[in-house]
């Protein structure tokens, strides 16, 4: 990349402007495009995010302040109240144990579930033959590619009380499972989900790793976990990564319990999505809706710039 | 670094512009107060649309039935004639009616939607002051004035769809709410075929006495969230009513007041204790109302609080979503008793709640003088009596009724035993947040909380709700 800069630069070397100007290139115009033709690139991309992900991020703040509502007066003619909406909501009891039980879907749902159970098919799949593999792997896509209302569907038959599918297999006649142990059934149902695709990410990064590494491992006798902690983890850390930080933003943002337990009983599966769609859309206060989405904007952000700072400092 | 800030600088133009903009519009959404009564009136191709909560094969098959198969063929020929050629479509809505509620909101909201509408009455009010729907005659000019059908409808039924005096929509109908018992397992349990309690305590007795019967659930009193207005209505407000008090009166809304804590007190009673009168399981599930239904008909349930939708439209051995063969024999109806006798409003012994839906007109409709024409001619005799033809329902005409219900024994009773006790919910923009607090209130019961507590967290959120808009009694 950089030989034909220097050759351009044919300046004589000692001249005082030339680091100076090394630097600049490191960070500037290393396409060589010049401001005005670089901007005019970046222009529809820039309009795009500022349309669809910047005003409607600003759109919302205000609306957030606002007692906009669905019907009624305030539906008309809303009112400014102010940071009103803001405050009553990080007050509000049932904000913060929405965003314990979120906080708590996406640690085991997405984090702890996916990820390992991802992995360890992805692990397993190596020594498969191609048939199992390919048969194993459609039924984990299956999982994954079917609308989620048709899922929904299923598992409120596999669930339900009366006639459901695993209180028949169990013998437990007359367990109410979406009501007695609402947070597992959906953390199981969204690890069941959404497996396959830390799966194939996890896959395709096992086939990165050099044969020869794993060879080396075996020559020299390590066992499977010395294996995985010294050979494929140095690895594919990156992959890692990234996995979890898609993987935590969707499942952090996901909607689909809504289907089959409608955040119930009494809220106790009432994740964030879910919680803002009951007091926005069902209950009626946009204003306070919108409120409650910045802040769930604001937590992904935070959760990104986590991710993506640790993912900067390996690459460096 | 340069070119960030001068790209940031260009973005923020960008969006101050379009925000400019944006509010701007969004000033004429959903403008209330109609458009041209006369826009389009001599068109002779013409488009409308017709929607409701109900769906051929589910929710409220029968009214889906007659709109696809009567209204909409009759309509279309008798239009034929007059020169004009109409397509009209029937959009179909099988969900709870919170989520109908809400999609219709967003649809008016956005100056879209159906030309007519079937609304709860209930949301006239609100739908009203939010600019989303607007006096019929606003919409249609004074062809409405000059219909002869407002004189076959009663001032009182025609209320249900009026807010601050004017006629926002015609009226469909009225019902009532008793309890449904199953009259083979009262048999079973040695209670009489007409059965009429007279206290809650002897509608209690006849509970204990059902449970007794293994694998039957003795009755079902609609309580929790995920019923949504179905508790408030079938279960909180009639035993309210019950108590000798209304959920508001004279601007006041009703706190932690006796008769609301007594109320909270019966739940406790039916779903409370080590052996629940009632299953309290159901009234959690996100689908526990169809799971009562359909323990109802499947007789593993003794009794069941609804109002006549479930014997139209639920048990009907013809087009029920959970259809009861031996319905007619099987099924029978009792008044909801006051606590004791004499002790409901108005000093009554028995009490109910009506409530009424109707159909509305879109003021966004390109074709106001066709939608009004389309929405009379579903209300005139003939459509009522094709409709009935179908399943009986009490209609909001006398004319038509005077005949139609004397077929259905429910529905008569219905007519002429219960509407004359019964209560109304309070056409304010407020009601559904405190139905919602209402129901939050059964559903602290059904997990466990006492009537005291249920009511004193119920008592400040409704101060919440309320806040400088209106007051809250305790009496």
């Amino acid at each position: 990349m950089t030989a034909p800069l220097q050759q351009t630069d044919a300046a004589p070397a000692g001249q005082p402007e030339q680091p100076r100007r090394r630097t600049a290139v490191d960070d500037g115009d290393a396409a060589g495009l010049g401001r005005g033709r670089a901007a005019a690139f970046v222009a529809p991309a820039m309009l795009l995010i500022a349309v669809f992900l910047i005003f409607p991020a600003i759109w919302t703040l205000y609306l957030g302040l606002t007692n906009w509502r669905l019907t009624g007066l305030a539906a008309a003619e809303p009112e400014f109240v102010g940071a009103d909406n803001y405050l009553d909501a990080l007050n509000d009891p049932a904000f913060r144990t929405s965003l314990m039980l979120t906080l708590a879907f996406v640690f085991f749902s997405a984090v702890v579930g996916q990820s390992i159970l991802g992995f360890s098919l992805a692990w397993a799949f190596r020594r498969l033959r191609q048939g199992i593999r390919t048969v194993v792997e459609t039924v984990v896509l299956m999982a994954w590619i079917i609308p989620a209302s048709v899922i929904a569907f299923l598992w409120i038959a596999l669930l339900a009380r009366r006639d459901g599918t695993l209180n028949a297999l169990l013998g437990t006649e007359g367990t109410a499972w979406l009501l007695e142990y609402p947070m597992q059934s959906i953390i199981i149902f969204n690890i069941w989900n959404g497996t396959a695709f830390s799966m194939l990410l996890f896959s395709s990064a096992l086939a990165a790793v050099p044969p020869s590494q794993f060879e080396t491992a075996k020559m020299s006798g390590a066992g499977t976990l010395a294996t995985l902690r010294d050979v494929v983890f140095p690895n594919i850390r990156g992959h890692v990564l990234t996995n979890t930080l898609l993987i935590t933003l969707w499942t952090f943002n996901v909607f689909a319990p809504y289907l089959i337990t409608a955040g119930g009983p009494e809220g106790r599966t009432e994740i964030l999505g879910i919680y803002i769609y009951r007091v926005a859309l069902k209950e009626g206060a946009l204003g306070e809706g919108a409120a409650l989405s910045l802040i769930m904007i604001l937590i992904n952000l935070v959760v990104a710039s986590v991710y993506l700072r640790l993912l900067r400092e390996r690459k460096t | 670094m340069k070119l960030n800030t001068r790209l940031g600088g260009s973005v923020a133009g960008l969006l101050a512009a379009t925000l400019v903009l944006a509010a701007c519009g969004s000033d004429d959404d959903g403008g209330s107060g109609g458009g041209d009564p006369s826009q389009n009136a001599d068109a002779t191709e013409v488009t409308l649309t017709i929607t409701d909560n109900a769906i051929v094969g589910g929710k409220n098959s029968e009214g889906a039935t007659w709109v696809t198969e009567w209204v909409i063929p009759e309509f279309t020929a008798m239009q034929e004639e007059k020169g004009v050629d109409v397509t009209v479509e029937f959009e179909e809505n099988g969900v709870d009616d919170e989520e109908y509620k809400t999609k219709i909101a967003l649809d008016l909201q956005s100056g879209e939607g159906a030309d007519i509408i079937g609304i709860d009455g209930i949301w006239t009010g609100e739908f009203a002051e939010a600019g989303y729907i607007a006096p019929l005659s606003d919409v249609a000019g004074d062809a409405v004035d000059e219909w002869d059908g407002w004189e076959q409808i009663p001032e009182s039924v025609q209320q249900a769809m009026s807010f601050g005096g004017e006629k926002y929509g015609i009226p469909l109908g009225t019902d009532g709410r008793v309890i449904f018992f199953n009259k083979e397992l009262f048999a079973q349990a040695g209670l009489p075929e007409d059965w009429q309690p007279t206290s809650w305590d002897e509608l209690l007795d006849a509970a204990r006495a059902l449970q007794q019967l293994d694998g039957v659930t003795p009755m079902q009193i609609n309580a929790g969230t995920a019923m949504g207005e179905a508790t408030t209505m079938q279960g909180f407000l009639p035993f309210l009513a019950g108590t000798g008090e209304l959920i508001e009166e004279d601007g006041a809304w009703r706190g932690a007041s006796a008769g609301v804590t007594e109320t909270l007190g019966f739940y406790a009673e039916v779903y409370g204790g080590d052996e629940p009168l009632g299953d309290p399981l159901i009234q959690q599930e996100a689908q526990g109302r169809d799971t009562s239904f359909q323990m109802f008909a499947d007789g593993e349930l003794g009794m069941l609080i609804e109002s006549d939708y479930l014997w139209r439209s639920v048990i009907n051995p013809e087009e029920g979503i959970a259809p009861m063969p031996n319905r007619d024999e099987v099924v029978g109806w009792a008044k909801i008793p006051a606590r004791e006798p004499g002790a409901g409003v108005n000093g009554q012994d028995f009490v109910s709640m009506s409530g009424g839906t109707g159909r509305v007109l879109n003021p966004n409709t390109e074709y106001p003088q066709q939608a009004w024409e389309l929405l009379q001619f579903m209300n005139s005799p003939e459509a009522y009596e094709a409709m009935l033809a179908g399943s009986a329902r009490i209609t909001p005409r006398d004319d038509v009724n005077a005949e139609a219900l004397a077929g259905d024994p429910m529905l008569s009773y219905i007519a002429e035993e219960v509407l004359p006790i019964t209560s109304y919910r309070p056409s304010l923009a407020l009601y559904p947040q405190v139905s919602v607090a209402l129901q939050e209130a059964t559903a602290a019961i059904v997990s466990g909380d006492s009537p005291e507590e249920a009511a004193a967290s119920y008592q400040s959120e409704l101060e919440d709700i309320v806040g400088d808009d209106g007051s809250v009694t305790t009496d």
